[in-house]
């Protein structure tokens, strides 16, 4: 069993080969097939390993390693996979979660000219994921890491015609370059630090010593920065909602389940570094809490069904990081895994809808924008017309907006307990407030959408129909996985044993051991804050309810509030970014050019000038006055300085006659010598 | 006399010259109206070129001694020249390099010469012998004499067969180089006589050369004038003007081998003799030249990024890669080395493909303006592809050959300074933006030029210079170390001269446990501090 966990990773990778060389061949239903069949075996694997490695003999803190060949011979560094606890669920999410989306995809690009080029994508983005989440160590998790960078910039540009695809994909691509930058930076000192890269030889040197701060702070920090840009946290999140170009199924996989959560992953992953490191701790936390309320607030009154999920994701990841940055790194984990389950559906619902409204707006001759028909000011009461579609899209919602006993409410509360029980009393209040805030967008998300009259055209809804099974059958899988994924990890206050903590510490803490458990305070203060952030939740459900319930008309009311204008759009952070960073480049490159061409160039020709100049001098005053081994020195000069353009004949007299000075020098040195 | 030559035949002439000597032949013995028949020739002399090289790959044994395949017998015996011809790991990489991208150059030539057809082989096949002896010749005499050879089939390459400035632009590529020839010219007399000054010997070999420590103000001058000879090869900020200008007037091919391999020599020479001749002048000199390399890294960079045409954004993309090579190599240490090296072939091959890709679209269309594409990769899927694949691996994307090069040589800088490193990490994202911004504007959005909705997809012959390209840049970039292990013996000797004590700390590969634990002897007691 061991010997096959190279397969998991490869044979997605084997997948997008063949159809990205052979995919137009094969046709359809063999490329289809192939990309649903490659991730299929490797969920099989990883099941297997599941159950006969973890849930049998080893236990938790069971460690499958497989090293294939040594990679880069003069660091150490091996092309090795490891699978432990924390890889193992990141595995299960990846290749599950992925299946589904791939499922779905076969319905939903049935029709797109570059089926078989989106599942070369889709399957070499998966092949990249999971090297990112099996390396056994960083720089193997790097290369996993700009992988899944480079299929998400392929993949959100993948209808390249559309020019906001194109300027999308490579604004991903450059943001999380930048994040990059810093991750780079901490496996170089990782390597000058420790001496290797691999994660268990790092976090065990660290748990061996004393060291505390210092240089650990510095990795900590630089990790940190790559995560905010491939996690999409502040300042480096704003690529993140423009990724909506993307085909939808892209949006669920890439931009909700998976990738963007790898920060997280690489954080929990160096739990032991960053327990260490209590100042890139506090950072984390800091930037996660700020970033859960931030995306939050600008998703209140987005119109656009995939900006909203996009923003929510955004929020959502603000959240893991606080977890992560109060030293819960399993309640993080636990997040990220039902977070994947509900933003799947979420995503995948709102694809159905697009889906449907574009059908219906070409059945019925219609040729609005591709925008108009992800505009929920032109849905509403679409629950009649797919019904399969919209309930699953309001479990998950209920999952997301934090009511008990579905998925979202165990994970989320229990990232705000860990916050609250560190004293990390601000954050907490923020974080609770961006939960009332989740519930509200997305209950006024769910009523804009699905409930009403539709506002699309008569014309228009006659054509409105459900999705193709293809499609509903994956939303419903993954809504029962909102509904049941947070059992796994019921906290000790409501009587379960919180199994995902137990689970993943071995791997998390890389065979030391975690914090002190913090002395238990009374259930009856963990009590408290549960009613009090079910409370919350019910209100923004409550207030959506009130406000959206006959239309969407009240926020039109607003188009005059400045703060409105703001959050609609999203802080004017883009422009920001445009009129500083982006603009600064460009006119830097300008005006080095310039530079370039005026004063390097210039001294180059200049100084050219100059010699024909005092060739022309020499010439002059030579002429006449020395002998005719003198001319022909003179003659080089004004050779060698004639323009350019009259130069060329001159030039290999010039040229030879250097040699031959050159050789006569030799020579006359020789003889003088001897 | 052979050394080290398992062949026991002068394998290494036969690859030097033998596009000499194709040449010649088809100088005499072929008509010059016969056009298609010096294509045929001289595509199978390079393709035979190629094959022939191949033997050194196999035939090297990595662990043993550093040079390999060696020649040498008396030429000038008064002066003491010798031609003395060996190979190493770093040579081994480049000389097969050139023999690739000589092919696949000749090859990309097919449609685009039509004029003076013979006279075009001619000169590239002799250019190719004049590049293949600089990496070879071991006898600092004969490497200067190749080392001019090559300067001028270059010359008229650009100047013939280049675009509307090709004057301007193979007047001021010779100039240059030819100043920079003059003064290298002069440091390596003055090592002749002060090798001499020591121990009564004339000699350019450079390994008897190295034997003799010299002082440190001679060495400080003689690695000034080595410094203007190479940097402007290679080219480094601020002597680099020459190569926008040749590269955009140049013929395609003349742009691959350009790109390819001449901008190596400077860099190469560093490496064989800047380094190696002068240790204390090259670690005294380590500040400033790392920090030209910097700025060179992101200025080339800045600058490729607002360019209109396409040629002159690849061409500024080499000045900051070869900035990235610089800093690795001067960063004296092995990772830096061994990714500064590396990278020299990676960048050889990324930016020789982003040429032949560049090409294919100018014979097409005329023009290189940037702004006159637009959504082509609709009519042109295959090249869009394979202009990804290669744009990725000149931007360093993991898995490419790229990354390897890159990622080596910032780890050794960091070992250096973390300043320097932190610096030239900003280069990969701006080289992510140029090229990315680049491919936007030529590959994506809507296809709404008249002319371009016609344009063909690579063809077969298109294909056989492309792929073997694009196949390396992965094999590197997934499995580097038959690459690097040949490197492994020469960068230890070079560290070894330059900075012993870094030297003695590098990693070495573990011995087996007995022999350590006889070198160490018995167990050491833990101690607590």
């Amino acid at each position: 069993m061991n010997s096959l966990l190279w397969l998991i990773p490869v044979l997605p990778g084997v997948g997008a080969a063949i159809n990205g060389l052979f995919g137009k061949r094969l046709g359809k239903r063999l490329s289809g097939l192939l990309a649903c069949g490659s991730v299929a075996a490797s969920f099989l694997i990883a099941l297997g390993f599941f159950f006969t490695v973890f849930l049998a003999e080893g236990g938790a803190s069971a460690r499958v390693e497989q090293s294939l060949f040594s990679w880069i011979p003069s660091m150490g560094v091996d092309w090795a996979y490891r699978l432990d606890s924390l890889s193992m669920v990141m595995t299960l999410v990846v290749t599950g979660i992925g299946l589904l989306i791939h499922i779905y995809s076969l319905g939903y690009m049935s029709h797109d000219a570059g089926f078989s080029r989106f599942f070369s994508y889709l399957n070499l983005f998966t092949f990249f994921m999971l090297n990112l989440v099996l390396g056994a160590n960083m720089l193997l998790l790097f290369i996993g890491w700009e992988g899944v960078g480079l299929c998400s910039y392929l993949l959100i540009g993948f209808w390249f015609e559309r020019p906001a695809a194109a300027q999308a994909g490579k604004k991903a691509f450059i943001v999380n370059r930048i994040g990059d930058a810093g991750f780079i930076m901490a496996v170089f000192l990782t390597f000058v630090t420790f001496g290797t890269l691999d994660f268990y030889g790092v976090m065990g040197q660290i748990s061996a010593s004393e060291m505390h701060g210092g240089v650990l702070t510095a990795i900590g920090v630089l990790l940190f920065v790559g995560a905010a840009g491939k996690s999409a946290q502040i300042p480096l999140y704003v690529w993140l909602p423009d990724a909506m170009e993307g085909p939808t199924p892209v949006s669920a996989l890439i931009h909700a389940a998976t990738m963007v959560t790898a920060g997280v992953y690489m954080v929990a992953r160096s739990g032991v570094l960053f327990s260490h490191a209590p100042a890139a701790m506090a950072l984390v936390a800091t930037v996660g809490a700020l970033t859960a309320i931030f995306a939050a607030s600008i998703a209140l009154f987005q119109n656009d069904i995939k900006k909203v999920l996009a923003y929510s994701t955004v929020s959502q990841l603000g959240y893991m990081f606080l977890g992560a940055g109060v030293g819960a790194f399993a309640a993080a984990i636990f997040h990220l895994m039902t977070h994947a389950f509900f933003k799947a559906c979420l995503f995948l619902g709102s694809g159905s809808v697009i889906h449907t409204m574009e059908h219906a707006e070409h059945a019925s001759g219609g040729h609005r924008h591709y925008t108009e028909m992800q505009d929920m000011r032109n849905m509403g009461g679409l629950a009649r017309y797919m019904p399969r579609t919209a309930y699953t899209f309001m479990i998950a919602t209920v999952a997301i907006a934090g009511i008990p006993p579905l998925a979202g409410f165990f994970s989320k509360d229990e990232i705000l307990w860990k916050t609250f029980e560190g004293g990390h009393f601000a954050l907490w209040a923020l974080a609770a407030a961006a939960a009332a805030m989740t519930a509200f967008y997305m209950s006024r998300q769910v009523i804009m959408t699905f409930w009403g009259d539709f506002r699309g055209g008569a014309a228009m809804e006659k054509h409105l129909h459900e999705s193709a099974p293809s499609m509903t059958v994956p939303l419903i899988i993954l809504a029962a996985g909102s509904v049941v994924a947070g059992f796994v990890g019921v906290p000790a206050a409501l009587g379960g044993a919180n199994r995902i903590e137990h689970f993943l510490e071995p791997a998390i803490y890389a065979g030391g051991h975690g914090p002190a458990p913090i002395p238990h305070a009374s259930y009856a203060v963990e009590y408290a804050l549960m009613a009090l952030s079910v409370a919350l939740a019910a209100a923004g459900i409550f207030y959506a309810y009130r406000r959206y319930w006959t239309g969407p008309t009240r926020d039109s009311a607003l188009a005059g509030s400045r703060a409105y204008r703001t959050l609609l759009n999203k802080y004017y952070v883009d422009e920001i970014y445009d009129a500083t960073a982006v603009r600064g480049t460009v006119r830097g490159g300008e005006g080095l050019f310039r530079f370039d061409q005026k004063v390097v160039d210039g001294a180059v020709n200049g100084s050219a000038s100059l010699t024909r100049l005092s060739g022309d001098l020499s010439d002059l005053s030579d002429q006449n006055l020395v002998d005719r081994a003198v001319n022909l020195v003179a003659e080089i000069l004004a050779a060698a300085s004639t323009r350019f353009r009259r130069l060329q004949t001159g030039l290999f007299q010039n040229y030879a006659l250097l040699m031959l000075f050159a050789v006569v020098l030799l020579a006359g040195a020789l003889t003088l010598w001897s | 006399m052979f050394e080290n030559n398992p062949f026991n035949f002068p394998i290494l002439s036969l690859v030097v010259f033998f596009p000499a000597i194709a040449a010649l032949f088809i100088l005499f013995f072929v008509k010059k109206t016969d056009e298609d028949r010096v294509r045929w020739l001289a595509n199978g002399a390079a393709l035979i070129g190629f094959l022939i090289s191949l033997p050194l790959w196999f035939a090297f044994d990595a662990a043993g001694p550093q040079f390999q395949f060696g020649e040498r017998y008396e030429w000038i015996p008064s002066i003491g020249v010798e031609y003395n011809l060996g190979l190493d790991g770093i040579s081994l990489l480049l000389v097969l390099m050139t023999t690739l991208l000589g092919f696949i150059a000749i090859l990309s030539s097919w449609k685009a010469v039509t004029e003076r057809v013979k006279q075009y082989y001619v000169f590239l096949l002799l250019l190719q012998t004049g590049m293949l002896g600089v990496f070879v010749a071991l006898d600092f005499f004969l490497f200067y004499v190749f080392w001019e050879v090559m300067l001028v089939p270059m010359y008229f390459l650009i100047g013939v067969w280049g675009g509307p400035r090709k004057l301007y632009a193979a007047i001021k590529f010779f100039l240059y180089t030819l100043v920079g020839s003059v003064l290298m010219l002069l440091g390596i007399l003055a090592l002749y006589f002060a090798h001499h000054g020591a121990t009564g010997e004339y000699t350019f070999d450079l390994l008897r050369l190295m034997e003799t420590s010299y002082a440190s103000g001679l060495q400080f001058w003689v690695f000034l004038a080595f410094f203007i000879g190479f940097a402007i090869k290679v080219p480094m900020f601020p002597f680099h003007t020459w190569l926008p200008d040749a590269h955009v007037e140049a013929p395609t091919a003349g742009s691959v081998i350009l790109a390819g391999v001449l901008l190596k020599m400077g860099t190469y020479g560093f490496v064989r003799f800047s380094i190696p001749l002068l240790p204390e002048a090259s670690r005294e000199a380590v500040w400033w030249v790392a920090t030209l390399a910097i700025i060179g890294i992101i200025y080339g960079a800045l600058v490729a990024l607002v360019q209109k045409d396409w040629k002159s954004l690849v061409a500024y993309s080499s000045v900051s890669h070869l900035g990235f090579v610089m800093l690795g190599v001067f960063a004296l240490n092995t990772l830096g080395l061994e990714g500064g090296i590396l990278q020299m072939i990676n960048h050889g091959l990324s930016t020789g493909g982003l040429f032949l890709l560049v090409g294919i679209m100018y014979e097409q269309r005329h023009t290189r303006d940037i702004a006159a594409y637009g959504g082509i990769a609709k009519v042109v899927p295959k090249y869009a592809a394979l202009f990804l694949i290669i744009a990725l691996a000149s931007m360093g994307l993991p898995m490419l050959n790229g990354f390897i090069g890159e990622f080596l040589i910032l780890q050794g800088v960091f070992q250096v300074d973390w300043v320097y490193a932190a610096f030239a990490v900003s280069g990969i994202v701006l080289g992510a933006a140029y090229l990315l911004w680049l491919y936007q504007r030529v590959m994506f959005g809507k296809l709404d030029k008249e002319e371009n909705k016609s344009l063909a997809d690579v063809t077969s012959r298109e294909n056989a210079t492309l792929v073997p390209i694009v196949a390396l840049c992965i094999f590197i970039g997934v499995y580097p170390k038959p690459f690097l292990e040949k490197l492994a013996v020469p960068v230890a000797a070079i560290v070894e001269r330059v900075s012993p004590e870094s030297a003695q700390t590098a990693e070495a590969p573990p011995l087996p446990a007995e022999v350590e634990q006889e070198l160490r002897g018995p167990a050491p007691v833990p101690s607590d501090d």
